[in-house]
């Protein structure tokens, strides 16, 4: 007995209670159910494992640079700032959320195979780095929020796995105008930020008698192509960022002051100060750039398990996908709604700041890999509805929203809200503000309440299904009759 | 033979291209190791691969590689990508 449960404590101890163990261990659970060779076992749960460390080394070189901007924002303006960066805060939760994230990754996925299985919502989420940074969410708020022990599995897991099959059936209507009806749907956490951009585009149509010309007939110029790649974006946007507030801080308090504040050493000119803020933007680049690293790694063999695993419990279902599945239906849309984002989280900061007063909200700056990818495709919604005015519009209003809804989330993400960088996307932001003002209800109340919440999701979205998704309407179209997807 | 799925951030589409490559293959009865690279690195990854599947516009971003680059319009379609991947793989 004795050797019993000295092995159990070490387990408990040394695997179950170590995030990265435990990713690996779920790995390797998924592999051995799809009967993979024993090579492929190994090599894919040591892989998964090291992904995880990968992440937690980007964390620390993510926490370090973000850390002056902090400082650089709070003493230009007198207020909090943040870049919403989904790896960058993905990464500083798991030092402290890793093992409960781990566990309702796997959990969660389950949950969501169970209720595709049950009702008419037959979507797979294939999204791996999604489910990953909705685990991360939840995670921080339900213990946020005071849940313990069992339950906050338990209700995690379920409100993952409801939000990974109700948004792809809410945002399918949408999806069917982009693909033109090809047996794909939405598996990423902007939709929200879609289906307003397709709305926008509905919009548009019916204010100009119709469509507007199709983002796809203009000309580009070639120049603007580099804003295609994400990680340059970043880096650029990060520069301005850190240099105008760096700049601002400075001509407010002078060098002296501003070069104490950053914690750098007294007698630290301007110049070697400014250049010091450029290292620091290069290297949130740098951490963002291993965090992925990490999170391809991990993603890498947990998605074709879970793939597999999914194609045993509900076979046929419609897999939901990452966004960048939309792109090549409008290219031209995706660079128009990634601009129109940014000016449209440019303008909702301006308003933030204007409000600031009143209601105390952070000051949330563009980051640009949310704008990327949720603008872009909030541009390809609102072009297939709406032509290109209607990619414009889509994309101003997502943008919106991504500043916006980032600004109440922090407000439910207890410590970890102070950390300079939050979620991007809105669907992060909407259910984890739904989630956690309910949850911060505390005990019974709480718990029951966000079970609650995610009944009445599941009840909405089957409704929805077989209302709209299943007798084929599409937006600006109407019902075109199309066999039902998904069946 | 290496070949390298290449997509904007290396995280869900270009893994997505990974699983259809394998697939493909599994189909057309080959072997290859697949790997996932976003477009940042791909052009330095692109000198140890022999094949490289992405879509159109980032096959423009990706510019001239060593390598063949085939491009995929649709992300599901299996079909598509088993004839460009048998096409691509004679040439080899």
């Amino acid at each position: 007995m004795e050797i019993l449960s000295a092995i159990i404590g070490f387990l408990v101890n040394e695997v179950f209670s170590k995030p990265y163990y435990l990713v690996g261990l779920m790995t390797a659970i998924g592999l051995i159910a799809l009967r993979r060779p024993i090579s492929q076992i190994i090599g894919g749960t040591l892989k998964a494992t090291m992904g995880f460390l990968i992440l937690v080394v980007g964390a620390i070189t993510v926490i370090q640079a973000l850390d002056p901007l902090g400082k650089l924002i709070l003493g230009a303006t007198g207020v909090r700032g943040v870049v919403p960066t989904n790896e960058a805060i993905v990464a500083l939760a798991q030092r402290e959320y890793g093992q409960l994230t781990a566990t309702l990754m796997f959990l969660g996925f389950l949950a969501s195979l169970v209720i595709a299985r049950l009702t008419n919502l037959r979507y797979v989420f294939l999204t791996g780095h999604h489910i990953f940074y909705m685990a991360t969410m939840l995670a921080v708020i339900l213990v946020t929020a005071g849940l313990t022990g069992i339950w906050t599995i338990i209700i995690g897991a379920i409100l993952l796995g409801t939000i990974m099959v109700v948004m792809p059936a809410f945002a399918q209507p949408w999806m069917r105008a982009v693909t033109g009806g090809e047996k794909i749907a939405m598996g990423h956490f902007g939709s929200l930020g879609y289906i307003a951009g397709g709305v926008a585009g509905q919009l548009v149509a019916r204010l100009a008698g119709g469509k507007t010309k199709s983002t796809e007939e203009i000309e580009f110029p070639a120049g603007l192509r580099f804003l295609r790649e994400p990680m340059v974006g970043t880096a650029v946007a990060m520069l301005f960022i850190y240099l105008i507030f760096a700049i601002w801080y400075a001509a407010r308090v002078g060098t002296a002051e501003a070069v104490k504040g950053v914690g750098l050493p007294e007698g630290t000119t301007l110049a070697s100060y400014l250049m010091a803020q450029v290292l620091n933007a290069l290297n949130f680049g740098v951490g963002v750039a291993v965090i992925l690293l990490g999170v391809r790694t991990i993603i890498g063999e947990v998605v074709p398990a879970f793939a597999g695993i999914a194609e045993r419990i509900v076979p046929g279902a419609l897999p939901a996908l990452d966004c960048p599945v939309s792109f090549p239906y409008a290219p031209n849309a995706v660079l128009i709604g990634f601009l129109a984002s940014v000016v449209g989280g440019l303008v909702s900061l301006g308003l933030i700041a204007l409000i600031q007063p009143v209601l105390a909200l952070a000051l949330i700056l563009p980051g640009m890999v949310p704008h990327f990818f949720t603008g872009g495709t909030a541009g390809v919604f609102g072009n297939a509805t709406g032509g290109r005015w209607g990619a414009v519009l889509g994309g101003f209003v997502n943008g919106v929203m991504i500043t916006f809804l980032p600004a109440f989330l922090l407000q439910v993400l207890g410590a970890l809200g102070f950390a300079n960088t939050t979620f991007g996307d809105a669907d992060f932001a909407w259910y984890g503000i739904v989630i956690g003002n309910i949850a911060r209800m505390g005990g019974i109340v709480g718990a029951a309440g966000v079970l609650i919440v995610a009944i009445l999701l599941v009840a909405l979205a089957s409704w929805f299904q077989s209302r709209y998704v299943e007798r084929g309407w599409v937006p600006g179209q109407g019902f075109v009759g199309q066999p039902a997807s998904g069946r | 033979m290496k070949i390298l799925a290449v997509c904007g951030m290396g995280l869900g589409s270009g893994l997505l291209l990974r699983m259809q490559v394998e697939k493909a293959l599994q189909r057309i009865g080959k072997q290859a190791d697949v790997e996932v690279a976003d477009i940042g690195v791909a052009r330095a990854m692109a000198q140890t691969a022999d094949l490289i599947v992405t879509t159109r516009e980032l096959a423009e971003r990706l510019g001239d590689v060593k390598p063949r680059v085939i491009t995929i319009s649709n992300f599901v379609d299996l079909e598509e990508m088993i004839r460009k991947l048998k096409e691509a793989l004679q040439d080899l």
